[in-house]
């Protein structure tokens, strides 16, 4: 196996093709159970609630909060190597779900649980741009 | 279906050398765990009609459970390979123990072995543990394996107040118990001090609040209990199991605190008829320092946060309230991968049979092991006796 020389990029599914077609477009698009009320991620077939198939997609306020956080001092390949350290965090979206992602714009020292974020896009290849959040001023 | 409490038994179980073994590819390590534990049991390979494995990542096969036979020339009539992770193990017994309460067969092997720190390059390392992430949702953000853990620990430590002074008590007390095994990959005591100076991986975890990569196998043999009335090591009961499984990505746990461990606890506990306080000793999975915490709460020996007091007031060493890996666990005795908790196991069994010499817990009757796999996903709760009663 080769050294990883590119960044881990995403290769969509038929659930999550839109997900990403969201992303590239800027926009962070959840899924919505029109028959429970609910709202989930990632994008699956079903309503993890109800197991209805009626789901539909909307485009989240981009608002989460902080569920916990990690500096990594150490890279998963060179690739990602310029970015250390980089937060890698767990944040809950004011619609429910939770998603793993990257804060950016923020100081190592400053990254606190419960901190009020939002989401903006990096623009990795022509096709991918990937989700990350930012501290939003309180 | 009656209760699986008390039907099988360990009769046989060994460990291969740990640590840097270079000289021993994964599959010669899986192999010489069986050969060891079957010579333990007294028992030849073709009475075995029972072979449970997991992958190897160094050396893996489509099919290792039948790759393993096919190289020993074993003809078993229940045959597979299991992935759970750290959890692999104790599942595999869990398999073992119905297989053997119904009849299916009668004398299982369970074996396992990897070449984590000899048989994989610095890149495919990095690459195996990229690929424990979601590859779309979690994956592309790069994580490592300590990442992932580091974000429960800070979880953990926001919500109870737990310090890193408090991870790091549990990296002494697993080196305090390695120094007195001569089989542990690490042997030389440590500080707290030296912990919280280690280099930080993943903030809030240091280099010494990680487990251990290593090579090395183990194999266990089991049977009927009563037909292990007269082998040649006193048997050791499986008095209880349990599994829970919460997810498998971290990203989608709907709790980074509070582990599945308090379910498959709850259902070991139920099958033994057993609580915490009967434990005469455990075996705590140990992939990083927060683990050993949460999992020690949410196995019902101390309360939710409390469990880094525990630690520190030294419960778990040697003469303690509850003691906690006596061979080291992985963060001091070694940690080959999926094969980790295996040690664990041969430990308990060790201890149960009152033959782990300098590091004997005295009058050990009872005990529990727990292994959990994925980032806290799989759990497996097991509780051994020395007798059925
Ligand atoms: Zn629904």
């Amino acid at each position: 196996m080769p050294a990883q020389t590119s960044k881990i990029l995403p290769i969509p599914t038929p659930e999550t093709e839109t997900y990403w077609k969201g992303c590239a477009a800027h926009k962070l698009l959840i899924q919505y159970c029109t028959n429970c009320d609910h709202f989930q991620f990632y994008p699956r077939s079903i309503c993890t609630q109800c197991m209805s198939r009626d789901i539909e997609w909307k485009t989240a306020s981009g608002r989460a909060t902080v569920v916990s956080y990690t500096v990594m001092h150490r890279s998963v390949s060179k690739a990602y190597g310029d970015e250390y350290p980089q937060i890698l965090a767990l944040v809950r979206l004011k619609e429910g779900p939770q998603m793993m992602s990257h804060i950016v714009d923020c100081r190592a020292d400053k990254i606190s649980i419960g901190m009020s974020v939002e989401v903006t896009f990096q623009d990795w290849t022509d096709e991918v741009s990937i989700p990350v959040f930012y501290p939003l001023s309180s | 279906m009656d209760s699986l409490r008390g039907k099988a038994v360990i009769v046989g179980s060994a460990d291969t050398k740990v640590g840097v073994i270079a000289h021993m590819g994964a599959t010669q390590l899986c192999v010489e765990a069986i050969c060891l534990a079957l010579e333990d049991a007294g028992i030849a390979k073709n009475q075995v009609d029972g072979l449970i494995t997991c992958n190897s990542m160094a050396d893996p096969y489509m099919y290792h459970a039948e790759m393993i036979a096919e190289y020993m020339q074993i003809f078993p009539s229940y045959c597979m390979s299991i992935g759970a992770g750290g959890g692999t193990t104790f599942t595999a017994l869990h398999h073992a123990a119905s297989a053997i309460a119904t009849g299916t067969c009668n004398t299982v092997v369970i074996a396992m072995a990897d070449s984590l720190r000899s048989g994989l390059s610095r890149e495919r390392a990095m690459m195996m543990q990229s690929s424990s992430g979601h590859p779309q949702f979690e994956s592309p953000y790069g994580p490592t394996v300590p990442a992932f853990y580091a974000l429960i620990a800070r979880a953990y430590m926001d919500a109870y107040g737990a310090t890193e002074e408090q991870l790091a008590a549990v990296a002494v007390a697993m080196r305090t118990h390695a120094a007195r095994n001569p089989e542990a990959q690490m042997r030389d005591l440590i500080t707290i001090e030296q912990v919280l100076q280690s280099r930080m991986i993943a903030d809030p975890l240091h280099l010494l609040d990680c487990s251990l990569v290593s090579d090395g196998g183990a194999a266990i043999v089991m049977m009927s209990a009563e037909r292990a009335a007269d082998m040649k090591q006193p048997p050791v009961f499986i008095l209880g199991v349990g599994e829970g499984h919460s997810h498998e990505h971290i990203s989608q746990a709907h709790s980074l605190i509070t582990s599945a461990a308090v379910d498959s606890g709850r259902r070991a506990y139920e099958m033994a008829g057993l609580g915490p306080k009967d434990m005469d000793l455990a075996g705590i999975y140990d992939c990083f320092t927060p683990v050993v915490l949460i999992e020690l709460e949410d196995l019902g020996f101390c309360g939710k946060g409390e469990a880094g007091a525990f630690v520190e007031e030294g419960n778990i060493d040697l003469g303690g309230l509850l003691p906690v890996n006596t061979h080291g666990g992985l963060l001091s005795h070694c940690h080959s991968g999926n094969p980790g908790s295996m040690f664990a196991l041969t430990e308990v069994v060790k201890q149960l049979r009152h033959a782990a010499g300098d590091r004997q817990v005295s009058q050990a009757e009872t005990a529990l092991v727990h292994a959990q796999g994925g980032i806290m996903s799989s759990h497996c709760t097991l509780i051994l006796g020395r007798d059925n009663s």
